[in-house]
């Protein structure tokens, strides 16, 4: 018996993500994002990201079916992100896909966006050994899991107690005059640079928990650039965007080998849009291979936020049985990663 | 024909389930209300599940649904544009846009002019000048109550009771718009073979937001 068709719907932030999953199987999978309108902004906008959610909810839809070379009348479930995320963001999808259940006469599901970047990987690698460590590096979320189940049994391990990983390279990025989002230009820009050049602070380094912090390094760059203009130095852009990448991914796959040695853990998944970033893939290469570890790390594509993560979560979730959410669910802005479903 | 209305542009969450017959006579199959500005999302759907427990139908015997435009609050608004834009796309019916104002103005049933005004926060209302029950003169507009000229003439909507003393008048009922009013100007402007539009939001003020200062040009880069 093939396993069910589930129809994914993401709108947490500034994209609107729309997928078929059957099993680990992507069949569609469209993504249309309202980044353009952020630009000049340097942030993503709610007001704006909600209004281009509404006009892009159905066309996405469409665009998912067709690629996937399916019909409504085929899908046998559907998911959708009920956060955490942008309340005004998250409740486009949720209102659109509480209507898609109800007129389908499917059962609904409303699932965590965080366990969504991890279940994510299925798709790419297969069934995620278990247990597994998750490392979430996005613009939003910076957050170390231990996955022993992905519908049913997620702990949060750390997180970042200020920006998140990719908050502060977007903010680095303004301050080097760099365009948003900051993630893509920091690291072209440090692959010219020596990240030995200028040593900035790696946040809770060796604090013995399995929390980040990123406000401190983000300041430490900010008095750099006032030093070196106040004696009237030029400043290396390069070189203060590789040392800074460096002082990031130093601590990120620090943190999530040690997680993995101490739980026991032989794979690592790392996930979310900051997961693009090379210096992260390298260093992570690196140390896991030192240590023993799987590394598994989505294409790009399914790194940032789309359908097919919720899709790959809300079969999981079928699969292990659990009760489908009600048409009253409610979308939750803060919703723990312990909670992969929301009721 | 039959017809599922509503709307989530003001606190109020209201459907309903209307139908005309050949002749064009209307009949409303069901309707609910529930006022809670900040649960919209949470009581629409439920709410037009238990329109169709009510009245025996399902969502496959409809023709055509309706969905309140607003103006109003933005986040509510767009509760009922994404399920009624969802709805038709899976049931393959056509979602119609109904100003929520005129739904507000249909309802009170008046032959002579009026203002119909709605709450629009940070002290603002919006609002629009009627000629009756059925005619709406000009764009729906947003204003601070103190700036509206409203040739004395009678005002209804939640906009106008919450500004009342500012507004020197009484605010008459309805205050709240109602789903069984949206479904029946729909269906008869569809019976007279309006083409109504689309279900396109109307915001009427652009998002709040300021794009960060140029920065300083005084450094030297070396990039």
């Amino acid at each position: 018996m093939s396993e069910p068709l589930i129809l994914g719907i993401e709108t947490s932030c500034d994209e609107t993500g729309v997928a078929l999953v059957r099993g680990c199987e992507l069949l569609g999978d469209s993504v249309a994002s309202s980044v353009d309108q952020h630009v000049r902004f340097g942030g993503v906008v709610p007001e704006v990201a909600s209004r281009a959610h509404l006009e892009a909810m159905t066309p996405t839809v469409r665009r998912a079916l067709d690629q996937a070379g399916v019909t409504l009348a085929d899908v046998d479930a559907v998911a959708v992100t009920a956060g955490p995320g942008l309340a005004g963001a998250l409740l486009v999808g949720v209102s659109a896909a509480k209507a898609y259940a109800m007129a389908l006469g499917k059962p609904l599901y409303g699932v965590n966006h965080l366990v969504g970047h991890v279940a994510v990987d299925q798709l790419e690698h297969g069934p995620l050994p278990k247990p597994s460590i998750a490392l979430l590096v996005s613009g939003g979320h910076t957050s170390l899991l231990l996955v022993n189940d992905l519908a049913t049994g997620v702990v949060s391990l750390g997180d970042t107690v200020d920006d998140a990983a990719g908050e502060a390279y977007d903010k680095v990025a303004r301050l080097l005059e760099l365009p948003y989002p900051g993630g893509p230009p920091i690291d072209a820009a440090a692959q010219r640079g020596d990240s030995k050049a200028i040593r900035f602070p790696r946040g809770k380094w060796g604090d013995g928990t399995y929390d980040f912090s990123f406000s401190g390094l983000k300041t430490a760059v900010a008095r750099h650039v006032e030093d070196a203009e106040r004696q009237g130095v030029p400043l290396v852009v390069a070189d203060i965007a590789a040392a800074f990448q460096e002082s990031v991914v130093d601590v990120l796959t620090r943190k999530a080998v040690d997680a993995c040695v101490e739980h026991g853990v032989r794979t690592l998944v790392i996930s979310g849009g900051v997961a693009a970033n090379s210096a992260l893939r390298a260093l992570a290469e690196q140390r896991c291979a030192e240590a023993g570890i799987e590394l598994r790390v989505p294409r790009p594509r399914l790194c940032t936020d789309n359908g097919a993560m919720i899709a790959a979560l809300g079969a999981e979730v079928v699969k292990a049985g659990l009760p489908p959410s009600s048409l009253d669910l409610a979308t939750d802005t803060s919703l723990p990663v312990g909670s992969p479903l929301a009721m | 024909m039959l017809l599922l209305a509503f709307d989530t542009a003001t606190p109020a969450v209201t459907a309903a389930i209307g139908e005309t017959d050949a002749d064009g006579a209307f009949a409303l199959r069901a309707s609910a209300s529930s006022v809670d500005a900040r649960r919209h999302g949470e009581l629409l759907t439920p709410t037009i599940q238990g329109l169709l427990t009510e009245s025996g139908l399902t969502l496959a015997e409809l023709d055509h649904i309706a969905v309140g435009v607003g103006p109003g609050p933005y986040t509510g608004l767009r509760v009922g544009l994404a399920t009624g834009r969802a709805f038709a796309d899976a049931l393959g019916i056509p979602c119609h846009g109904v100003v929520t104002l005129d739904a507000l103005a249909f309802a009170t049933k008046r032959t002579e002019p009026f203002l119909g005004m709605t709450d629009a926060r940070r002290k603002e209302v919006f609002w629009a000048r009627y000629d009756d029950h059925l005619t709406r003169t000009g764009e729906v507009q947003v204003d601070r109550p103190a700036e509206i000229d409203t040739e004395d003439l009678p005002l209804i909507g939640d906009g106008a009771r919450m500004y009342a003393d500012v507004l020197n008048t009484q605010a008459q009922e309805p205050h709240l718009p109602d789903a069984g009013a949206m479904a029946e100007l729909a269906l008869l402007r569809l019976h007279r073979g309006e083409e109504l539009p689309e279900p396109v939001p109307l915001y009427l003020r652009r998002p709040d937001a300021v794009e960060p200062g140029a920065p300083k040009k005084v450094r030297q880069w070396v990039k």
